[in-house]
């Protein structure tokens, strides 16, 4: 049977540095509910509590308040069934391509050359066949990152979080693996949380966006996108897709705004 | 060519010697010329003394040091993932490391021996020290997106420690190890110097005592030589393992 479920955060707040009493509330009542397969993006001013509710989602991070589940029951800690891409990528830079791709993929009961297979597999489908043997130093930060992606996708996981993973890019070269990331997404159906503040980014990738205010971070709005996007990069160039782009725009102006205030 | 350029220096410190015992600016019951040093030690290299009191000498540091290699590790990595071994060690830590470990020379004697556990002993307190604080700090400033990488692929804690927190404290703990390797050398000479029946510093010593200075220079221009050469190989040997962080 499909799950119904993809994500459920419910009622989820979180502060930083809450033992002494001084705590600053990063995130407050978090209520979001990501349908399985959605590919889902956070957007919002820095400092909006975007990667914490990730780093939750993820179990890397205690809840403090509420409870997060996915299809498989309550997070509680990390766990292969929800990976996760950084933005600076985060490979082991003591391993090659392929040692970092097979790492995760030796933690499954997997024989040795289906584990072979699948890295040989996953490296195709980022591209970097040929470079199974360079080490990370070696790379540009677009090959690093596809890296990362493969060795996360390898193992599988039914949700996929992203923390900003483009954000190191150029310009040219986030382009492109945005994507790529678009055709990896249709070809292997995940749940996907995408996390960014670049609007044109979450508009061109996800099919709902959740805009968060600062400080407490809450969700203030979540906007369906609705609009077919696999023309790729043409897209961009279309009515409607400026026209979203600009109300987001707004949206997320106020709430930069409003956290300057804040902040004054 | 760009070796023997980058020593330059030393080779013209030689020289400066040569020509101080020539030209009598000072005096050969002082310091000998080179050329009987030169003869002095291929005399005792003939002999086998050399190689028989040097062999010692490394067997005792190699076992030192490689000791205070594992226990270090392993007490660095404690410290850094558990709290309570931190709180216990790392007080413990602060005090002893600046308190110079020759002066341990008289305690060990009289707790271990004359033989070679008191030098071993004493090389493995000396050299465990840099090991820990190097391996703690480099476990410590591991990056955590690489820890939480590690545990969303499937990785245990246990595994995390090994695969994970260990090598990319690596270069760090090379640069302890390496400190270590200095410390071993001071102390393998100076332990033997106070008492023992054979080492290197020990033949300086009764060398030495013996007014044979050319011979005792010999000595001393070998452990330099061996000290040096060890260093070198040692930092070949993190070049070729960290060959990783070279783009």
């Amino acid at each position: 049977m499909e799950p119904t479920v993809g994500i459920d955060v419910r009622n989820v707040s979180h502060a930083y540095g809450a033992r002494n009493g001084r705590g600053v509330v990063a995130l407050q009542g978090i209520n979001l509910s990501i349908r399985p397969n959605e590919f889902h993006a956070l957007l919002g001013p820095s400092g909006c509590g975007k990667s914490t509710l990730l780093y939750l989602i993820g179990g890397f991070v205690p809840v403090q308040t509420g409870t997060i589940a996915t299809a498989r029951g309550r997070v509680s800690a990390p766990s292969p069934e929800r990976g996760i891409v950084f933005q600076n990528f985060a490979l082991f830079p003591w391993k090659t391509v392929r040692e970092n791709v097979l790492y995760g993929l030796e933690k499954l009961k997997l024989d040795r050359e289906e584990r072979e297979r699948r890295a040989r597999e996953f490296i195709e489908l980022v591209h970097l066949t040929g470079f199974e043997d360079a080490y990370p130093s070696q790379l540009s930060g677009g090959m690093q990152q596809r890296t990362a992606i493969a060795r996360t996708l390898a193992v599988d996981p039914e949700v996929l979080l992203m923390d900003e993973p483009f954000g190191a890019l150029d310009a040219q070269t986030r382009r492109v693996m945005q994507e790529e990331l678009r055709a990896i997404w249709q070809r292997k159906q995940k749940t996907v949380v995408f996390v960014t503040h670049d609007v044109h980014e979450a508009v061109f990738l996800a099919e709902r966006i959740s805009i968060m205010s600062a400080r407490p971070g809450r969700i203030e709005h979540v906007i369906d996108v609705g609009f077919d996007r696999n023309a790729g990069e043409e897209v961009m160039k279309t009515r409607e897709f400026v026209e979203l782009s600009e109300h987001i725009w707004d949206l997320v102006r106020q709430q930069a705004i409003a956290a300057t205030r804040g902040a004054l | 060519m760009a070796t023997l350029f980058r020593y330059l220096p030393i080779l013209v410190v030689l020289a400066l010697w040569e020509a101080a015992t020539r030209y009598g600016l000072v005096s050969k019951l002082m310091v000998p010329d080179l050329a009987s040093v030169g003869a002095a030690f291929w005399q005792l290299l003939t002999s086998g003394e050399l190689v028989f009191n040097a062999g010692r000498s490394l067997g005792r540091a190699f076992i030192g040091l490689a000791a205070a290699t594992a226990f270090g590790i392993v007490a660095g990595l404690l410290m850094a993932t558990i709290r309570p071994v931190r709180l216990l060690v790392n007080p413990l830590v602060q005090a002893f490391y600046p308190m110079p470990k020759s002066a341990l020379i008289p305690v060990v004697m009289v707790w271990f021996g004359l033989g070679d556990l008191s030098k071993i002993v004493l090389i493995f307190l000396g050299c465990i020290l840099p090991v820990v604080v190097s391996t703690y700090n480099g476990a410590r400033g591991v990056d955590h997106v690489l820890v939480w990488s590690a545990a969303s692929l499937g990785a245990s804690r246990r595994a995390i420690l090994t695969e994970v927190v260990l090598p990319a404290a690596m270069p760090e703990i090379f640069n302890g190890m390496r400190t270590a390797l200095a410390f071993s050398f001071i102390l393998m000479v100076s332990s033997e110097f106070i008492l023992a029946k054979d080492g290197i510093g020990y033949l300086i010593a009764t060398l030495g005592d013996g007014g044979a200075y050319a011979a005792m220079f010999a000595c001393i221009l070998t452990v330099a030589g061996v000290g040096f050469g060890a260093d070198r190989l040692f930092g070949l040997l993190i070049r070729r393992t960290l060959r990783w962080r070279e783009p």
